[in-house]
């Protein structure tokens, strides 16, 4: 385990997103801002992983199922060794193995996202594995809100609760923005802690953005006991650039010269 | 071909610790001897076909290599994007087993018709289809696939088909099994209907026709050189219980520019509405000995109904 202060680890991955969304012509910077302190907590205080030996055994898995926020997952990467940090100038570049979407071939992603709903199943079918050959590692799974309303996440949900894989943990990025505007207009998710606890998840509910909150909560799960935990973490879309929070322009949009520069600044005044 | 597959596959999980079975549901008194012996293996993952994908990637990310058993178009459509993206993207050697190919649930209906199996998954990058043609080749592409590295998609019949082959054949995914040699026509079959390209082709010899009879079990990756030894004959005929787009599309595929005449013996596009069983829908559809035979004649006698140009 790499111990990396997840403030530092944070503004780190921001800044990366912000230049790489820009440089890239990319969107989802939103979605990206969205979900850093979550990664930064995840690869900073809890997971178990060798940047230099992506695939060693005992590693705990991580999989981001919102692959829309690959800039924010391979900033983390980078950041943390997996590979060089000037992979991530060719952000989204023709030819380069960083797309937009997560994918398996960059080193220490375990799973290729961006068709939503996907990431639960898969993070099943790990923890089962583990929980029956006894291994210890964990399994992380990363989800979006709006992603929730495709219905393999609630297959998923019965069936970890019936396996008893204590070794799962979702946390949702539930920033309350979706492709069209808000979730509660979209498709309404509420009252989201009381749906999973009622499929017999340990849910709670904290601010995502807030790293100690995040931090405490992951450390205080039994991994070793029979319910499958899940964080509902209320987060800000666009978090810490303030022309981009709660906009869901920026799902789409890309930061222009400017815009980037403001951000930037925005970021180092922080 | 089940018994077949379920015991080859018992026969797998007592050999390697990295068989998993996972079932839809599906199996009441078939899947239970596997259950109560490998229970850490056994996974029954409900009536949710999506997930079960999803969780059969997870093991296989783990390790591990689990064979998913479910019937028809179940674990095959409802959950094609977890086969596509979880499965073959990866290239984990994910087993999908689906019960009851072509019209074996007739009277079902529609629903329980898998017509399109075949051309669908042979679209899945790197997806091995297999649609053995007796118990015997169940068996042996079990025992294969038990090892083979990469995602599979095994189709197989039902209960109780009899064997075409004397013994069991030399298995090779992606080679196909020549039941009888021939050099005027060959007939290319696939799945349960190896069994009546069979009775055609005893009927065909009787005649005094030279017949060859390809068991090809494997759609995709499709035997090239089988097919292309098939062109130096006069003419080439495929038989699947299947629509548009399986088999015979396969080998036209191979076929294009070759000046053999080439006629496919398949099912019909369209859903079929009215109840039957198997055998009925089959003689309805033309999946029948008689015209097969009548098919490999009419090109044999320049009346081909389709030619490659």
């Amino acid at each position: 385990m790499t111990d990396r202060n997840p403030r530092d680890l944070a503004l780190s991955i921001r800044r990366s997103v912000l230049r790489m969304t820009s440089s890239g012509q990319a969107s989802h910077v939103g979605s990206c801002l969205s979900v850093t302190d979550i990664l930064a907590v995840l690869y900073g205080r809890i997971l178990k992983f060798d940047p230099t030996a992506p695939e060693w055994p005992e590693r705990d898995r991580l999989i981001v199922s919102k692959g829309h926020a690959a800039a924010a997952v391979y900033s983390a990467l980078a950041d943390l060794g997996y590979f060089p940090a000037d992979w991530l100038e060719n952000y989204s570049a023709p030819g380069s193995p960083l797309i937009g979407h997560v994918s398996h071939t960059v080193p220490g992603v375990e799973l290729s996202t961006g068709s939503l709903g996907h990431g639960l199943p898969v993070g099943a079918g790990l923890s089962l594995a583990a929980k029956r050959a006894g291994d210890t590692w964990s399994t992380y799974v990363v989800v979006s809100d709006g992603e929730l309303d495709e219905g393999s996440n609630w297959e998923a949900a019965l069936f970890a609760a019936h396996n008893g894989l204590g070794n799962l943990t979702v946390i949702v990025d539930y920033n309350k923005l979706q492709g069209f505007g808000r979730t509660q207009d979209v498709l309404n998710l509420d009252p989201l802690a009381d749906k999973w606890a009622a499929f017999g998840w340990n849910a709670c509910e904290l601010d995502g953005n807030d790293v100690d909150a995040l931090e405490n909560a992951l450390l205080s799960h039994d991994r070793a006991g029979d319910q499958p935990n899940i964080i509902i973490a209320h987060t800000v879309k666009g978090k810490g650039v303030s022309f981009m929070e709660n906009k869901l322009e920026w799902h789409y949009k890309t930061p222009n010269e400017d815009q980037l520069r403001q951000a930037l600044a925005e970021l180092r005044g922080a | 071909m089940r018994d077949a597959f379920v015991k080859a596959l018992f026969e797998a999980a007592e050999a390697d610790e990295r068989i998993w079975l996972l079932t839809g549901d599906l199996g009441f008194n078939v899947l239970e001897g596997f259950a109560d012996r490998f229970p850490e293996r056994y996974v029954n993952a409900g009536v949710a076909e999506q997930n079960m994908i999803g969780v059969a990637a997870g093991i296989a990310m783990a390790g591990n290599i689990p064979f998913v058993y479910s019937l028809g178009n179940f674990p095959v459509i409802r959950c094609l994007e977890q086969i596509r993206n979880d499965v073959c993207y990866h290239q984990l050697p994910v087993r999908i087993v689906a019960l009851g190919g072509g019209l074996t649930y007739g009277s079902l209906g529609y629903t329980h018709h898998s017509v399109e199996d075949l051309a669908i998954m042979k679209a899945m990058p790197g997806m091995q289809v297999i649609a053995p043609g007796d118990p015997f080749e169940a068996k042996a592409a079990t025992q294969v696939l038990s090892s083979a590295s990469g995602p599979a998609y095994l189709r197989l019949g039902r209960a109780g088909e009899r064997q075409v082959h004397e013994t069991t054949p030399a298995f090779e995914i992606g080679k196909s099994a020549q039941i009888r040699d021939g050099d005027d026509c060959a007939v290319i079959a696939t799945g349960a209907a190896l069994a009546i390209a069979y009775d055609a082709v005893q009927v065909l010899v009787e005649k005094g026709v030279s017949v060859r009879l390809e068991s090809m079990h494997t759609v995709s990756p499709i035997d090239v050189d089988a097919v292309c030894r098939a062109a130096d004959t006069k003419a080439v005929i495929t038989v699947e219980e299947h629509g548009p787009g399986g088999l015979a599309s396969s080998v036209a595929d191979v076929l294009v520019g070759s000046a053999v005449r080439f006629a496919p013996v398949h099912l019909a596009a369209d859903p079929i509405t009215v109840a039957g069983t198997q055998s009925s829908l089959r003689q309805r559809q033309g999946l029948t000995a008689e015209n097969i035979v009548a098919t490999v004649l009419d090109c044999l006698e320049h009346r081909a109904l389709f030619r490659t140009h």
